[in-house]
């Protein structure tokens, strides 16, 4: 990416007269150091990162951050509220708009609160530390001798000195740089950060007022359909469209390789879509979803060490017993509640894009090269979006829609049907792991030799304590090789990416060791163990389920799991019960204990980790795309089985003590242990180990016949 | 051809000239600009586009807007009276019965239908009379207690 990305595309001038009067405060993420290696790119060092205080008092927090249901819109503004002093009430979110927004490169990887969100305390605590100061010139007093408290700063003296930041603000338009950087609070001090919070955008989405990218609809909004092929790699021969054309007020465009239908009304559009009659070349892929493990296989590249540690040749002398299993798991779908969508108006030279995005600055980008316009003249605004899991982090739509508004000079929507979500998804990769492994006569793991075809790395490190190990990744997570695509269909990243079929197979092949060792999988993980705060999710997590683990299978069907996802810590507890004739499995309860350092929301993380859950069993136990040749067989949820209501089992969660930590992620990890847990229950359930991923009724009644 | 159909939508009486076999969804949400009601699946698959008519539940996808004329049709823009939120909406906020929203106006008018037919369901009637609908955030169960939050006021205020 060119370094240009982070130039902001409004000069300060130009922000002012946008957000109007009340103080503005211009900060820098200062010590460019920690943050900045981190995360590989830092936030802007200069006037790209701001608040407003409002001559109401209210408080507006601009970030390029999205909210697609992951909750940062309440937690991003108590982080705001809580350092600069000021009722969360009075907290406005302003959000991945890039007109008014800092550069942001996405949401994703469960990182707003923990990159965005320091500096997003220090820049409120740089603001409340200006207010004293304008506020001790105005009153008098100095600073020392000023209290703050629900956006009023006082004399605790009993005297009746006091201004209020909207006072302070009155008028004014005020430009502030402080020099020194004030501390922010200690978490001890804490009253709104910390404190379970109600979602603040709820009213919003419970009386159908909140907007998504499709319920914008500027006037004279032409909606868009396009021609799409029966298959990927299916090439279009030839298309009639007569037929379409003579649907009243239909526009039929042809351009290039894009043909598309526009009326004012989607479903018309629709229609006359249905009546373009087009003759396909078909797909020259001949792959299908049984032989493509073996296809994954065959196609890897030389693998590259990912982590390595001792000489695997002598841990296989230490070792007594030793275990070789191969890991299987399928593409899944992101299948959003809301389809990729996006509206596209241009006015002379300026084009205003909504869209359901992750990535509203990528947006930007992408629209401003289609349209040959400089990337300051394409200003994108994300409404609230409907899921993302990773899945709208791009999606061609955007620029599907910009690209037809400029072909017909009226705003244009592009709003994908589900089989086109379908279609064009960028699934979680399709997968193999091989894991060889050996205990020697104490039950410690001597050995561990891991290779990862096309899963993606993340979470592939051992968090066990074992001497000689080696993780080699045979083609990565974006499924290149010899620079190619080995999948025949996009892939992306999926809601914890890598680490689902990472975890899955770890937690897996350390449960059949456990069984080998002659020990109970919790005893054996314990045993196994030297990271503390590990065996503390752990302890806390068996603690909660209540239930002892024996040597499986038990007949009980208790299954465990941990992991550390990118810093946070999760041990997951499940029961389950199978029904040996259907093959059907029931989670009957699953316990879920997290450790994610500073808590700033505990109802949000709750939500998160249940969310994770919920969705978390659909890859254990039905979704996998089913395709032939370039076609994507599952078109609907008739066929791509999602979780629903009557599979939610209980869920209990325990957010571990842990605030000297700085916040981490907690939209993903979660969902990252379900595979193993439930793969684990079942094994403790029936006694037949799961390879592979869905365990679909029929892949568990095949290993009881 | 073209008709003239006229209907009851939250209160008013709406005409709407257009196709007669159009769905429902698309003419509240493009020729009426009521947005609240959402698409998802287009199919029947999801209830994300439910809506009342004659308080019957209907998935506006599937729902020709002929069928509609005459009928009273509730959506998710009537529920509020008065500026004060129908107390499923309250609960829903309550309970924090939703993460991204988007399947949200159809779950709420999904209980909304339920609690007309039934209202004391168990948690079983629950799962039962929503299993139609779907949410990919996960939020059920807490829009199972939201309901059930709901169902207990309307006993509290009968009994
Ligand atoms: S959109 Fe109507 S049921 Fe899914
Ligand atoms: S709240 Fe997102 S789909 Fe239900």
């Amino acid at each position: 990416m060119r370094d240009d990305a982070y130039s902001f595309t409004l000069d300060r001038r130009e922000f002012l007269k946008l957000v109007g009067g009340g103080i503005v405060v211009f900060f820098t993420t200062g010590d460019p150091s920690a943050l900045q290696q981190r995360r590989g790119r830092g936030y802007p060092e200069d006037f790209n990162a701001y608040l407003r205080i409002g001559e109401d008092g209210r408080v507006s927090c601009f970030t390029g951050k999205i909210e697609m249901g992951q909750g940062v819109h309440t937690s991003l503004a108590q982080m705001l509220a809580e350092e600069l002093d000021v009722p969360l009430e009075l907290v406005d979110m302003v959000m991945g708009d890039t007109d008014l927004c800092m550069y942001d490169s996405g949401t994703f990887g469960s990182r707003s609160t923990k990159y965005f969100g320091p500096p997003l305390r220090q820049a409120a605590a740089e603001a409340r530390a200006i207010l004293i100061q304008l506020a001790s010139e105005k009153l008098g007093v100095p600073k020392g001798k000023l209290r703050v408290k629900d956006g009023t700063i006082f004399v605790p003296d009993g005297s009746a000195k006091k201004v209020s930041y909207a006072e302070l603000a009155n008028g004014k338009r005020i430009e502030q740089h402080l020099g020194k950087k004030p501390p922010i609070k200690h978490y001890s001090k804490h009253t709104i950060s910390g404190k379970p919070t109600d979602r603040m955008d709820s009213r919003l989405k419970v009386t159908g007022e909140a907007k998504f990218a499709g319920d914008i609809l500027p006037a004279g909004t032409l909606h868009a359909k396009i021609l799409r092929p029966p298959a990927h790699g299916a090439t279009l021969k030839s298309a009639d469209t007569s037929e379409a054309k003579k649907i009243p007020d239909i526009q039929v465009i042809q351009d290039k390789d894009v043909i598309a239908v526009l009326h004012k009304h989607p479903d018309v559009a629709e229609t006359a879509l249905g009546l373009i009659k087009a003759k396909f070349e078909p797909s020259g892929s001949k792959l299908d979803n049984t032989t493509i493990f073996q296809h994954l296989k065959d196609s890897a590249p030389e693998g590259n060490v990912v982590t390595e540690e001792g000489n695997i040749q002598e841990g296989k002398r230490f070792s007594t017993k030793t275990f070789e299993k191969a890991y299987y798991n399928h593409y899944v779908a992101h299948a959003p509640s809301e389809p990729h969508t996006a509206v596209v108006n241009i006015q002379g030279d300026q084009a205003t894009v909504w869209a359901s995005t992750q990535s509203p600055f990528r947006a930007q980008r992408e629209v401003a090269q289609v349209l040959g316009f400089p990337q300051e003249k394409v200003r994108v605004i994300t409404p609230f979006v409907g899921c993302g899991f990773g899945g709208k982090n791009q999606g061609n739509q955007i620029t599907e829609a910009a690209r037809l508004a400029k072909l017909t000079g009226k705003p244009v929507q592009v709003a994908w049907t589900r089989k086109e979500e379908f279609l064009y998804d960028t699934f979680r990769p399709a997968a193999v792991i091989d894991i060889q492994s050996g205990l020697n006569n104490a039950n410690q793991i001597v050995f561990w030799e891991y290779h990862n075809y096309f899963a993606g790395d993340r979470s592939s490190q051992p968090f066990y304590k074992i001497p000689h190990y080696k993780v080699l990744s045979m083609g990565g997570w974006g499924g290149r090789s010899g620079g190619r695509s080995v999948h025949p269909f996009g892939v992306g990243a999926w809601r914890g990416p890598g680490s689902n079929t990472n975890v899955f197979a770890i937690e897996s092949h350390i449960d059949i060791m456990a069984e080998g060792a002659g020990m109970d999988p919790l005893e054996f993980r314990l045993h196994n163990l030297t990271d503390e705060r590990m065996k503390r999710v752990l302890r806390v997590a068996a603690d909660k389920f209540g239930q002892s683990f024996s040597k499986a299978p038990s007949g009980n069907g208790y299954g465990l799991a941990c992991t550390d996802y990118l810093g946070t810590y999760l041990a997951t507890m499940a029961e389950v019960n199978v029904n040996q004739k259907s093959g059907e499995v029931r989670v009957e309860r699953v316990v879920c204990a997290q450790d994610t350092g500073e808590v700033i929301n505990p109802e949000g993380v709750r939500m998160q980790i249940e969310g994770c859950i919920t969705m978390g069993l659909g890859y254990c136990l039905t979704e996998e795309i089913r395709f032939s040749n370039g076609r994507i067989l599952d078109e609907n949820f008739d066929t791509y089985e999602i979780p629903r209501f009557s599979w939610t089992p209980k869920i209990e969660t325990v957010l571990v003590d842990n605030p000297e930590m700085p916040p981490q992620g907690c939209g993903e990890p979660a969902i990252t242990s379900m595979g193993a847990v439930i793969a684990n229950a079942v094994y403790d359930a029936i006694g037949n180990r799961m390879f592979t991923l869905p365990m679909t009724p029929a892949r568990i009644k095949k290993t009881l016949s | 051809m073209r008709k003239k159909i006229q209907f009851n939508l939250n209160g008013k009486i709406v005409n709407v000239a257009s196709f007669p076999d159009r769905m429902l969804l698309w003419v509240l949400r493009s020729d009426l600009e009521l947005t609240g009601t959402k698409y998802s699946c287009g199919k029947g698959f999801c209830g994300a586009c439910t809506v009342l008519v004659n308080n019957e539940l209907v998935l506006s996808c599937q729902f020709p807007l002929k069928e509609a004329e005459g009928k009273k049709v509730l959506t998710i823009e009537g529920l509020k009276k008065n500026g004060k939120l129908h107390p499923l909406q309250a609960a829903f906020i309550q309970h924090n019965a939703l993460q991204c929203g988007h399947c949200t106006p159809g779950m709420i008018m999904g209980a909304y239908a339920l609690l007309l037919e039934n209202p004391e369901p168990s948690a079983r009637d629950i799962i039962d009379g929503m299993e139609g609908n779907l949410c990919r955030c996960g939020s059920y169960n807490r829009i199972i207690q939201a309901i059930q939050t709901v169902a207990r006021a309307i006993r509290g205020g009968t009994s």
